[in-house]
């Protein structure tokens, strides 16, 4: 009997250990990833990395300058169309959650939220590349956008919701109209929900590289206008990392962790705008 | 209340202008659907079904079959898969039945951290870091053991099934896993409890009361990691090789749906973009079936989680 309670408690530590495992393995590739990321990419930040654009291939110096620029121009681009859509999308599905059509819209941005994102880079070469007859900056920021909007359509959605009724109906009995209680107390009260649910997006988006391939296409050289094919981080690690040059190789690095810590910096101003609404009460 | 005062128009205005923005997205879906399916006519009509099984990738001759690319797909997300669900739920089980309560939140939100890092930073890291690892440390031992079996036979020349595996598995894991602490979460604790009441031990209370009352929840997460899988593309295109032929060996190069799309799609023309436009059809078809799926089987047990949007 004894050795039976025994032989079952040591299996419930040897299960309990397994996991502690599990949970240490986990953060293993982690850490070595961040490890790596600065190791390598520290080294070529410099001046240079920030403000001169790339050698010619198989030269050494330069830097990322074009790319940095792109990035903030392409999700710029992204931000300013996905986000207010997608706003606006959530707030109705908040507003008017039973209808038929809040159904449909809700299923299909679920449905679109767990779509490959190389698909939507085809989606908007196929409506906007095409038509235009050209990659652009510009098309790479609607590829972006279409990522997004399913995204931010959802959060706003769940933030607007969370808002308790009773405010919705006091403002109603005090005479408000509709649209003013939706935009002036619902969404008031849910936006630091809903700013965090846009930064946790625009960070997602900021990192993406295949809906850019076929849209924003790259660019070696530093532009700013939206209508030529523009360069962004991510396509500039995916281009130096293949290639046979190893100064490009560094600079894919430094890239790296230049994008690395712009999604995290996007990402933990998400969390502080969480905590700023938990203690403002 | 809907009046013919101010009041009532702005409100008319107001709903009419959130409709309106709502319906980009089910308009989203349709452009995307019956442009696909209408890019991809030309490949569909010239090779039929024979496209989803056929092996030939041949610009030249005009002749194009998805058969290797599909199979990569699955071969590389079921690697993934078989790597990635063990310590996804492990970990799960650690931070939701396990774990000092001072643990949980920390862990959990590092283990989420994998979900932030860009797909192409996971690429670059595997080029340079975990295939040197796997040319050095991993595959000659392996193989010298079971080169044999049609598992590890053939060259190994880094890029490979294996590499992407690995990069996939370890891309998939925060999905899984959250989504895994999620429905674990939400089992309720009368459960545990009845368990230890009767005398369980805490890993009996788990494995004969929270796992089986959570199963659909948990099969639905490794599902929704699944559909990850399947659909990423840089970083397995950085890694796999790239190769139109199909091989059961884990060290030899493959080819996956969305790395041809992401790989040859700027340089097709004619038939070849038709037959990539029918490859990214049936990629979305599939992803599709797979996200419905895994969303159908999380919600009968957490009803509530909003599945998926809420990892950074």
């Amino acid at each position: 009997m004894i050795s039976r309670v025994a032989r079952r408690r040591l299996q419930s530590h040897v299960m309990t250990g397994l996991t502690v495992v599990a949970a240490l393995l986990a953060l293993l590739p982690l850490f070595a990833i961040f490890a790596d990321l600065v190791l390598k990419g520290a080294s070529s930040l410099n001046w240079d990395f920030f403000v001169r654009n790339p050698p010619a291939a198989g030269a050494t110096g330069g830097g990322v300058a074009n790319a940095i620029v792109g990035t903030l121009l392409v999700v710029g681009v992204g931000g300013l169309i996905g986000l207010p859509v997608g706003i606006g999308a959530g707030v109705y599905l908040a507003e008017y959650p039973h209808t038929p059509f809040a159904r449909t819209v809700r299923f299909v941005a679920d449905v679109l939220n767990g779509t490959p994102s190389v698909i939507a880079g085809i989606f908007v070469w196929i409506w906007v590349v095409r038509p235009m007859g050209h990659f652009s900056g510009f098309s790479g920021g609607v590829a972006l956008a279409v990522l997004m909007l399913p995204m931010v359509t959802r959060t706003t959605e769940e933030m607007v919701r969370l808002v308790p009724q009773s405010l919705r109906e006091a403002a109603l009995a005090l005479g408000y109209p509709r649209w003013r209680t939706t935009l002036q107390v619902m969404v008031r009260t849910a936006w630091p929900g809903i700013l965090t649910g846009a930064l946790v997006a625009v960070a997602r988006i900021a990192g993406e590289t295949a809906p850019l391939l076929f849209t924003a296409l790259g660019n070696l050289n530093f532009k700013t206008d939206l209508l030529q094919p523009m360069q962004t981080l991510s396509l500039q690690i995916y281009v130096f990392a293949t290639s046979p040059f190893a100064a490009w190789h560094r600079l894919a690095w430094g890239a790296a962790l230049v994008l690395m810590a712009m999604v995290l910096v996007i990402g933990l101003l998400a969390r502080a705008v969480t905590r700023s609404r938990l203690t403002d009460g | 209340m809907r009046g013919t005062t101010g009041a009532g128009r702005g409100d008319v205005a107001f709903r009419l202008i959130l409709t309106g923005l709502a319906a980009l997205v089910p308009l989203i879906f349709l452009g995307l659907v019956t442009q696909l399916a209408w890019s991809a006519w030309p490949s569909i009509r010239a090779f039929g079904f024979r496209f989803l099984v056929s092996g030939t990738w041949d610009p030249v001759a005009g002749e194009f079959g998805a058969g290797p690319m599909i199979f990569g797909t699955l071969y590389s997300s079921l690697i993934a898969l078989v790597l990635a669900v063990p310590l996804a739920v492990g970990v799960a089980i650690f931070l939701t039945e396990f774990a000092p309560q001072w643990i949980r939140r920390p862990v959990g939100t590092l283990v989420e951290l994998l979900a932030a890092i860009p797909s192409v930073v996971y690429g670059l890291w595997g080029v340079f870091v975990l295939i040197p690892l796997l040319r050095a440390y991993v595959v000659p031992p392996l193989q010298a053991v079971l080169g044999w079996t049609p598992l590890f036979s053939g060259t190994f020349f880094g890029n490979s099934m294996l590499a992407a595996g690995i990069i996939l598995a370890i891309m998939i894991l925060p999905y899984i896993s959250s989504v895994s602490r999620e429905v674990l979460a939400a089992v309720p604790s009368s459960q545990r409890e009845a368990a230890l009441a009767l005398g369980a031990t805490r890993w009996e209370a788990v494995w004969s009361a929270v796992l089986p009352y959570a199963r659909p929840g948990l099969v639905g997460a490794v599902v929704l990691g699944l559909g990850r899988a399947l659909g990423e593309t840089m970083a397995v295109v950085m890694v796999i090789g790239n190769r139109h032929e199909l091989s059961a060996s884990l060290v030899e190069p493959g080819y996956t749906m969305a790395a041809v799309i992401a790989n040859e799609f700027n340089e097709a023309a004619g038939l070849q973009r038709a037959a990539l436009f029918e490859i990214g059809l049936v990629l979305f078809a599939v992803t599709l079936a797979v996200n419905a799926f895994a969303r159908l089987l999380v919600w009968r047990v957490a009803r509530d989680s909003a599945v998926g949007s809420t990892a950074l």
